[in-house]
């Protein structure tokens, strides 16, 4: 664990996981008979259990928001710049929870779990799951937990379709929904990015249909395609101009198909890092889930028709340079709240960050953030 | 009722209480945040600078960060009883458009601005051939956010030709201040002019 942070983390943090035996039945018709979902807790739920706040994660996100594993873990959670003593979302007043979502593979029932009719593990066959889906099944979580209401349920990117989906869903059981860099459908640009991510995946020879773990081996050629388009895309041309520009490695050009921009370098790092974490079919789930959510047309009706179902306060935040969920996508949230005249407050943080400007330390995003936190802080019990 | 500005305690009297109300570029919240706690009135306040943006939640109250040049697309036909538009009419950049756009949202409009017709004002420029700086518009020309300046003859003017019946008049100064002269001469002795209006009915 790094020094530099032990004053202001949440320090060394363990997984749980829960066991549900009921079964439940999917969007897409399947059911899955038992499933666990692994979470982690950080911060006290206080005497009257009004504090607790859910925390929702995005497509490559996991259950760890914050802190460290063992004493020389290199990375503290995806959310440690927001998460903690002291924050914004404050371990100190709030108890917060983080949940893998259903299909993940960071030990949630995903493919990569043994599939207890086979005894392999459930790879392609792993239904598809939708955001309806993984909001019920952290439903039945927030029970498990003794957790009547949350204070806030909070999502940035998939994760803020969720805090959307929960209001839909479960209007009674958050107070506040704070929904950030996140969009109530997909366009179609957004699709295709995924089908190109999918389709170098299950064009790999490896994939095996899926079935590449019978093979002992993983999709790693798709995957890291995948992972490099899916990252780029949640930068912006000034903030990689800005980092790379056209910046080499080495001082001369070699006239080869090696590294020579600091940006293929950069690139391929990400996709060195993602291959040994992430598994390719849960890839290929969780871009299924942002592709199908769409909860207007669902219901055959339009957003602010489904959210006249919501009664939390809303917080919507967008960020200028994020191109991929752009401010306008978070406009239509908004007017589909306030035509329901349900409490929202709107904020459009100027960043050129492009769409991974939620997970970093903004003046602006923390300060506007963080005031709206401490609004639902005074309304909880001390 | 202690509140920052002379114009706000006009509009609090002018606002009917439990009616939903937007405010157009509403700073710090001040105005929205008496409104609801004096007499129940819910809405949302459009504003756009990041500070005020933070101070707005801080009071409690809805705040929606966008530009108003950009209008008020969002917001569907009379869905407001009242929009209000206090010491931004003159720094916008369409203010006709904008006022439109108020009555499209709105049952009824107020707007305050600063009277350029002020004595302070006319003495400044007329006498002192200079562009006026005092308490009303305390900015230099070349720095001032104020790019539409107007008297109240001037306003009353545009809402004739736009069509829009002015309900209520009133000019006030900051401190205010009142007697005989800014009743008889509204236009030379207020420093704040107030009107709430609406659209002419057909």
């Amino acid at each position: 664990m790094p020094e530099v942070q032990s004053q202001n983390t949440v320090g060394l943090v363990e997984s749980s996981t829960f066991l549900f035996d009921q079964p439940l039945a999917l969007a897409c018709g399947e059911t899955l008979n038992a499933y666990e979902l692994a979470y982690e807790t950080y911060g006290k739920l206080n005497s009257t259990g009004d504090n607790a706040i859910l925390v929702c994660h995005a497509l490559s996100g996991t259950h760890h928001l914050a802190g460290y594993y063992s004493e020389d873990d290199p990375k503290p959670g995806w959310w440690e710049n927001l998460v903690g003593p002291g924050k914004v979302i404050d371990t100190n007043r709030f108890f917060v929870v983080g949940v893998n979502n259903l299909g993940g593979c960071h030990g949630s029932t995903g493919p990569t779990t043994i599939n207890p009719d086979t005894d392999k593990p459930y790879g392609p066959d792993f239904p598809m799951v939708t955001v309806t889906d993984w909001v019920e099944s952290q439903n039945r979580l927030t029970t498990k937990l003794g957790i009547e209401q949350w204070a806030a349920v909070i999502g940035g990117s998939l994760g803020g379709m969720q805090v959307l989906q929960w209001s839909i869903d479960y209007p009674e059981r958050l107070r506040h929904a704070i929904v950030i860099a996140a969009s109530s459908k997909l366009t179609a640009q957004n699709i295709a990015f995924n089908e190109v991510a999918r389709q170098a995946i299950r064009t790999d020879p490896d994939f095996h249909d899926g079935h590449y773990y019978e093979h002992n081996t993983i999709p790693e050629k798709g995957l890291r395609i995948a992972r490099m388009l899916g990252h780029l895309t949640y930068l912006s041309d000034d903030i990689m101009a800005e980092k790379f520009g056209r910046d080499l490695r080495e001082d001369t050009i070699n006239f080869d198909y090696g590294i020579e921009f600091q940006v293929e370098s950069y690139l391929r790092h990400q996709a060195d890092r993602f291959v040994g974490t992430f598994d390719a079919n849960t890839y290929l789930l969780m871009t299924k889930a942002l592709d199908y959510f769409d909860p207007a047309t669902e219901a055959g009706s339009s957003l602010s028709a489904v959210l006249s179902k919501a009664c939390a306060d809303f917080f919507v935040l967008s960020f200028t340079g994020d191109w991929r969920f752009s401010p306008q996508r978070s406009h239509e949230i908004v007017k589909a709240l306030h035509d329901n005249d349900l409490n929202v407050s709107y904020a459009e943080i100027e960043s050129h960050h492009g769409h991974d400007a939620f997970l970093l330390a903004l003046p602006q995003y923390l300060s506007v953030f963080g005031t709206y936190m401490d609004r639902i802080t005074s309304e909880c019990t001390k | 009722m202690n509140l920052s500005r002379s114009d706000f305690q006009v509009i609090c009297d002018w606002i009917t209480p439990n009616s939903h109300v937007l405010d157009l570029g509403c700073g710090n919240g001040e105005l929205l945040s008496e409104l609801s706690k004096s007499q129940g009135v819910s809405g949302y306040g459009i504003e756009i600078d990041d500070k005020n943006i933070s101070r707005c939640i801080k009071a409690g109250i809805n705040v929606i960060q966008r530009d108003l040049d950009l209008g008020l697309s969002d917001f569907d036909e009379e869905s407001f009883d009242f929009v209000i538009l206090s010491l931004t009419l003159q720094a916008s950049n369409y203010p006709h458009r904008l006022l439109g756009e108020m009555l499209r949202v709105g049952a009824e409009g107020i707007v305050t601005f600063p009277n350029f017709g002020n004595i302070t004002s006319r003495i400044q420029l007329g006498l002192g051939g200079r562009m006026p700086v005092n308490r009303t518009l305390p900015m230099e020309w070349y720095n001032t956010p104020n790019v539409h300046l107007c008297t109240l003859k001037d306003f009353e003017e545009l809402c004739e030709k736009l069509d829009i019946e002015i309900l209520e008049r009133r000019a006030v100064t900051h401190d205010n201040k009142t007697g005989p002269g800014l009743k008889l001469f509204p236009n030379l002795f207020g420093e704040i002019a107030l009107y709430r209006f609406r659209k002419k009915p057909a």
